[in-house]
């Protein structure tokens, strides 16, 4: 246990040593003590729990399992806290705060994905599988191809993930607490890395177990501070909301030159209303299909099933994680519209424009604002759910990968499921030790780069080619290896293909000419007609023109440097205080977006194309789904029936009656 | 609990198993689809009847507010209604299978 000691001493160090402390920071410099109490404390529960765990973590089934002891409530609360990553948590809220009701649409679809998952996925899977997603597939398949192939698929999806979730979370932390990015991304490594290596899944169940918790509590006492004041009434509440004015300017900002003609009360009735922030309803539709059965082939999802002692279990813990995680986004309305009323949407995206602090605002509000004590403990306590939700998140990701690297490959591949209880464990931690420092690499690496569009390329890779494998393998009589084979190569090639040449990659020549509107001004537009589209196939492809609606006139804008000017002008004729404090605060703001311009114009000068040698998107939709989900499905059948595979015919009768019944299914550990 | 070798063709060809089997797929697929076409349902209103979705109807509560909410009841509900089920009616039915297991086609 000195290792385990060591690793805690180090962490503790550099959350607290002075060469931490960067500028900056949602956190005033002197309340940031407080938040390092706050994370100290959080920190020193999560390694008792490991301490505590790795007494009992000996065996495969201990490590990779949590010797399959966990209750189905326990389990619950753990997929929640697995699943409500920093994206969710802080992302949602900020959404509904910049762009209302499109920002709770946006969290629906979250929820529903569980219904998939309670329905088709967890009891078969828990009755037939056994530490992976690979086992589930080599159940009736070639257990070496299909190990090669789900470990392949799950390192994928579950690197996409643990890149988002480690850029995600050291911009985060940098942004609340001003702690220098590469610290924070080896800081949350480490601790991470202390929990899976010593504690296993017993450990990363009851860190985020312990983060769920935190996390309910922390957003109903918000909700109870942000709603009681209207009596608890939906539509006072809301009415108190969109009368706001700092709501009104945000929606009318968001309409542009449309809401010259908008009354101040249909201003504020628009941010109840769709269409502020999702404009392609098709690619809401793909998304949804990504999430939908993504969620259902995230191997870290999966990988909790078998955590708990039978099929009865993992159907109560379903149950309980939907409870949890759509209890916490029907929270999050209130979360985010408090923060819009209170903190305001100009305020929220000044810190960060994805709108991720709202949360965090909001707390720092409700507890009597940035002055006071009791706010920047509020917002300290915030912050430290959030560096807890990365964590636990980070840590279940890297479970997933390490196992299918030790359990699928090295034992199962290489060793031919001939290695010794003591060998395996061995490989376990290594293989978890060998993810760990992978990510910390990865997520120093990708510092600076636009890794939102990782989460959506995880799902879709999930949803194209992890889901119709195993759905195909636990329901389907005639599926074979060869199906799953190319099936999930040619599903997961898919997905990620269509995003290299969708708009989520960078394409220099936006880049610049946006950089250069911004520095010269744009000039005047006349209104312009809606243009039908020509079909489907122009929504989806840069072939033939595609639909554009309505388009009003447009005055000509100044470029930045000329509204500089102006306001320096004006700068030196005010008198009033707060007003040239105002006008101070435009000109710092002005100034941010100058640098940002002519930093792109700079790094881009000369380029043409994108990564992929495209001037503009080929593929229209950010998320793939729609193409490669039921792309991934057909090639799974159309290569089963093409093929033969005498084992996957012969252990159909033995799978479903097992996948249905439970019998022989791998029982709970006896201490 | 050691494992057996079971005659797992004659418990698939059991007719017990095959009520199990068709009273679960018909109850899955029929929970599934209402759940899919429920979710779906958002998106296009919110695309293509925005007239619908901006009725007030509850102060300024909007159509679609409600509906968006009713996405969250509705899949607790399925929740529930499945796992009711599953508890009362599906594991009874195993329950009586693996009773019998070993003893099938022997």
């Amino acid at each position: 246990m000195r290792i385990l000691n060591t690793v805690a001493f180090f962490a503790a160090a550099l959350l607290s040593s002075s060469s931490a402390f960067a500028a900056g920071g949602a956190v005033a410099d002197e309340f940031k003590w407080m938040t390092f109490a706050v994370f100290g404390v959080i920190i020193a529960i999560t390694m008792a729990i490991t301490f505590w765990a790795a007494r009992t973590t000996h065996t495969t089934s201990e490590f990779y399992a949590a010797g399959r002891s966990v209750s189905g409530i326990q389990n619950g609360w753990a997929i929640a806290g697995d699943y409500l990553s920093a994206a969710s948590f802080l992302g949602i809220a900020g959404l509904i705060s910049l762009y209302g009701f499109d920002g709770f649409m946006y969290s629906v679809g979250w929820l529903v994905a569980y219904i998939t998952v309670l329905l088709v996925i967890a009891e078969p899977c828990r009755n037939i599988g056994k530490y992976t997603m690979g086992d589930i597939l080599a159940f009736r398949n070639d257990p070496k191809k299909t190990k090669v192939v789900a470990a392949l698929s799950t390192i994928t999806v579950s690197t996409f993930y643990l890149t988002a979730q480690m850029v995600g979370g050291g911009v985060l932390i940098k942004t609340l607490i001003g702690i220098d990015y590469e610290i924070s991304v080896i800081g949350v490594g480490l601790l991470m890395l202390a929990y899976v290596v010593f504690g296993g899944m017993k450990a990363t169940t009851w860190v985020q177990i312990t983060k769920a918790v935190l996390l309910v509590m922390a957003s109903l006492l918000l909700v109870f501070l942000v709603w009681s004041p209207y009596g608890f009434s939906l539509p006072a509440y809301l009415k108190a909301v969109i009368g706001d004015d700092k709501v009104i300017a945000q929606v009318a900002k968001l309409l542009g030159s449309a809401a010259a003609t908008m009354s101040k009360e249909e201003l504020g009735q628009r941010f109840l209303e769709p269409g502020l922030f999702l404009k392609n309803p098709i690619d809401q539709i793909s998304l949804g299909m990504a999430l939908v059965l993504g969620t259902a082939g995230m191997p870290h999802i999966l990988m909790r099933f078998f955590t708990v002692p039978s099929a009865q279990a993992a159907r109560t813990s379903v149950i309980w994680a939907m409870a949890i995680i759509g209890g916490f986004y029907v929270l999050t309305l209130f979360l985010g519209t408090g923060a819009a009323m209170l903190v305001g949407p100009a305020k929220i995206a000044g810190i960060d424009p994805g709108g991720n602090m709202a949360g965090p605002l909001l707390a720092q509000y409700l507890g009597g604002g940035a002055q006071s004590l009791l706010g920047n403990f509020f917002l300290a306590f915030v912050a430290a759910v959030a560096f807890a939700t990365i964590v636990a998140v980070v840590a279940g990701l890297v479970l997933a990968s390490a196992s299918a690297m030790a359990h699928d490959i090295y034992v199962g591949v290489i060793k031919g499921d001939r290695a010794s209880q003591k060998e395996q464990v061995v490989a376990a931690r290594v293989s978890s030790l060998i993810v760990g420092l992978m990510a910390i690499t990865v997520g120093i690496l990708a510092k600076g780069q636009n890794v939102a569009h990782l989460v959506a390329l995880a799902f879709a890779v999930a949803a194209s080619s992890n889901l119709p494998a195993v759905f195909l393998t636990l329901y389907w009589k005639k599926c074979n290896t060869t199906g799953i084979i190319a099936g999930m190569l040619i599903g997961s090639v898919a997905a990620i293909g269509l995003v290299m040449i969708s708009p989520n990659m960078t394409y220099p020549k936006a880049v610049l000419s946006a950089a250069k509107k911004v520095m010269e001004g744009e000039p005047a537009v006349e209104a312009k007609a809606a243009i039908p589209g020509e079909g489907l196939k122009c929504e989806l492809f840069a072939v033939c023109p595609k639909a554009e609606p309505a388009k009003l006139a447009q005055a000509a804008k100044p470029g930045a440097p000329e509204k500089k000017a102006g306001l320096q002008a004006k700068l030196a004729i005010a008198t009033d205080a707060a007003e040239k404090a105002k006008i101070e605060k435009d000109i710092a703001g002005l100034d941010k977006t100058i640098t940002k311009a002519e930093d792109d114009l700079k790094k881009f000068a000369g380029q043409t194309t994108s990564m992929m040698g495209l001037e503009k998107p080929f593929f229209l939709l950010k998320n793939p789904g729609l193409l490669s989900i039921p792309l991934g499905f057909l090639c799974v059948i159309l290569f089963s029936l093409v093929t033969r595979d005498k084992r996957a015919e012969e252990m159909w009768d033995e799978l479903y009656v097992r996948q249905n019944t439970g019998i022989n299914a791998e029982g709970a550990n006896v201490h | 609990m050691s494992k057996r070798e079971m005659n797992w063709a004659a418990i698939d060809t059991d007719p017990r198993f095959q009520e199990l089997h068709r009273k679960k797929t018909s109850f899955l697929w029929g929970l599934m689809l209402l759940s899919t076409v429920y979710y779906f349902m958002l998106p296009i209103g919110a695309a293509y009847f925005q007239d619908l979705f901006k009725i007030k109807v509850w102060g300024v509560v909007n159509v679609g507010i409600l509906f968006a909410l009713s996405e969250f009841v509705v899949a607790w509900t399925i929740a529930f209604v499945y796992s009711k089920k599953a508890n009362t009616e599906f594991d009874v039915m195993a329950q009586a299978i693996i009773a019998d297991a070993h003893k099938l086609g022997v």
